[in-house]
């Protein structure tokens, strides 16, 4: 199916494609190449991509839901940053004008944005962001009595055992993680960046800020830093990867190493059959703050993948070359399965 | 002048039997009022099994502890789950959230918010107090200004089922800084071992494995799938602005060398009228390993160390 004819309604079991736009070049890129949904944020700090060059402004966000909205797609609106103690209300004014925009469903983790959904919007969908945490049926099950959550997003500490699990006893749509950068931390818990530079996702919607990155040059390579900690030292001739925090390597024990996690990206095209199977109602793609181009042929490559498997799960395969266009955009040029299939476990 | 009540944190360590028994048999003998028992970091780890850490809140209580019952603060599996339910389906002790699975199983009667539960606003407080919290162990990378903001000194959020009694605010205090929680566990990964068969080599390090950058800077602490500071945040020196922004009660993470003295100089401090910078300086001199810091009171990165 191209992505032209590509139908709005995907059958029940077919996941829906949800995209990242960071601008709203990569808003219609995605839909161009197959996105059922993209999710957006304002240009603030409400959302966790909160960074200079990203998201959208009002009149932005009415553009892009109205080519969406033309081509039978979904916005969905990440607001999924914890409201800051200082002005919570400008939280609540971004819950006010996603309402007010129309968007399809807004994305959120912290139960005063929730709360405020819920009171003064109940017409709008609402979808737990992955900073919320949730990672059992019952966690789940909180925000859906209180606050009347439709789909969850499950962290990315999951098995995939685990997260059928979850999926069979849930009474709200499941949305897995399907390719992007990875987190190791379980989302909405990780203060790491803080530590070191006062910014986290929870508390800036950043995670190892570009402001507090330094690239040095010396004799021994290239270092580079975080609010002056050595996050990674690199030899002249080694490929650099941007310094996050826990894909630094680092002496534990006099052994120096990834001592968290190697740069690598989640891609779970492989289990695509078996998250069909489990009934994901959505696949979402890592990113807001990669390429357009990146958007566009990441789309591509999964909306191919998410027909092929639906059209015929039993004969599924990952076509090589769905790889290689991935791999070209993958973080270290590697992949993973992550924790739905862990080979450390 | 307010008191500021002490509570021990949980062991977030795995420790062998005979040693927590002992640590618990000193601070039963120490000035703190409240102490937090249970595992909260790996539900693999089993020195203490659910009656041992039953058997132990009775005996504490008995000594007039205060005793406190904490849930996982991440939960994976069904096991995990149902060893949150044990802490929930008891009345006897109090219980500490770990998570919302946790909040679902304990709103409607009186239970404590832990440090895990994002907290970041006055109206999440309130969303949390109508589930019956009575106290909120703040998030620990909040600023004192912030802790002021959600829970107002002057007029604190009411807290517990009928929302009557106000909620306190707890502070982690003292100690190497839970900062991150992953599936993973990275004591494991450091020895070449999987999750399901580390050979349980946390044991080995009572607090925590050190990870130092390259040029040799002790930056964070492996604990199973914890991941620490490796220094040790210590808000000793700023008890009188903890006291301005309404903390009640200040939180002391176990550690495996010298927690007797810290409790000891907390108290003087929050309690006896001690001087803050005296015995913040005595601290110093008992050279914790990673140092101390207290960044994030200030609202600064969290390894720094800012005059209180």
């Amino acid at each position: 199916m191209s992505a032209s004819t590509h139908a709005a309604s995907p059958s029940p079991r077919k996941p829906r494609l949800v995209c990242p736009a960071g601008s709203l070049r990569a808003l219609t890129l995605a839909i161009d190449a197959g996105a059922d949904a993209v999710y957006m944020g304002l240009k603030d700090a409400t959302n966790a991509r909160n960074f200079a060059g990203l998201n959208f402004d009002l009149a932005q966000a009415r553009e892009g839901i109205a080519y969406a909205r033309s081509r039978g797609r979904e916005v969905l609106m990440a607001l999924n940053t914890f409201a800051d103690a200082r002005a919570p209300e400008r939280w609540f004014a971004a819950v006010d004008a996603a309402a007010e925009l129309g968007i399809d469903a807004l994305i959120c983790a912290d139960t005063a944005v929730l709360a405020h959904a819920r009171d003064h919007h109940p017409q709008l969908r609402l979808h737990l962001s992955v900073q919320a945490s949730a990672t059992t049926r019952e966690a789940i099950e909180f925000y859906r009595e209180r606050y009347g959550i439709r789909r969850a997003v499950l962290p990315r500490v999951l098995t995939l055992s685990q997260v059928e699990q979850v999926c069979r006893h849930s009474t709200v749509e499941i949305e897995v993680f399907g390719f992007g950068s990875l987190c190791v931390m379980v989302e909405g818990r990780c203060a790491l960046s803080s530590y070191a530079t006062g910014q986290s996702p929870n508390t800036a919607g950043v995670c190892s800020p570009p402001s507090a990155v330094r690239w040095e040059d010396g004799a021994g390579g290239v270092s580079a830093r975080l609010n002056g900690v050595l996050i990674d030292r690199y030899a002249p001739d080694e490929p650099r990867g941007y310094p996050t925090l826990c894909k630094g390597r680092f002496d534990v024990d006099g052994t120096r190493d990834y001592a968290l996690e190697e740069p690598t990206s989640l891609n779970t095209l492989s289990l695509l059959p078996q998250l069909m199977d489990m009934g994901i109602a959505a696949i979402k793609i890592e990113g807001r703050q990669r390429s357009p181009a990146y958007v566009e042929q990441v789309t591509r490559v999964w909306r191919a993948a998410i027909d092929d498997c639906a059209a015929q799960p039993s004969r599924f395969a990952v076509q090589p070359e769905w790889t290689a266009a991935l791999g070209r955009w993958a973080e270290g040029q590697q992949h993973t399965l992550g924790a739905y299939d862990r080979p450390w476990r | 002048m307010n008191r500021i009540a002490l509570t021990v944190g949980p062991v977030l360590y795995y420790w062998p039997r005979r040693t927590l028994l002992d640590f618990y048999a000193e601070v039963a003998e120490s000035p703190a009022d409240t102490v937090v028992l249970g595992e909260v970091v790996c539900s693999r780890r089993h020195e203490m099994k659910a009656d041992d850490w039953l058997s132990l809140a009775r005996e504490l209580a008995a000594c007039g502890k205060e005793v406190v019952l904490a849930s996982q603060a991440l939960l994976e599996s069904v096991a995990d789950l149902r060893a949150m339910h044990r802490w929930a389906d008891q009345h006897e002790f109090l219980v500490e959230a770990g998570d919302a699975s946790a909040l679902r199983a304990l709103a409607g009667r009186p239970f404590v918010l832990g440090p895990h539960i994002n907290v970041y606003s006055e109206p999440a407080l309130r969303e949390h107090a109508a589930l019956g919290a009575i106290r909120w162990v703040a998030p620990v990378e909040l600023g004192l200004d912030a802790l002021a903001l959600i829970n107002p000194p002057a007029a604190p959020v009411a807290g517990g089922p009928g929302a009557d009694t106000p909620i306190a605010t707890e502070v982690f205090a003292f100690g190497r800084l839970p900062l991150a929680f992953s599936a993973r566990c990275f004591t494991a990964r450091h020895f070449h071992l999987n999750k399901d068969d580390c050979g349980f080599r946390c044991i080995e390090h009572p607090d925590g494995l050190l990870l130092d950058t390259t040029e040799g800077q002790p930056f964070l602490a492996l604990n199973g799938i914890q991941t620490q500071s490796a220094a040790q945040h210590c808000l000793i020196a700023d008890a009188p602005a903890l006291r301005a922004a309404g903390v009640r009660r200040a939180r002391l993470s176990p550690t495996a060398q010298h927690f007797g003295t810290v409790t000891a100089l907390f108290d003087s401090v929050c309690n006896s009228g001690a001087d803050a910078l005296a015995a913040a300086a005595e601290l110093d001199a008992l050279s914790l390993p990673g140092g101390l810091v207290n960044g994030y009171a200030h609202r600064r990165p969290g390894l720094e160390r800012m005059p209180a």
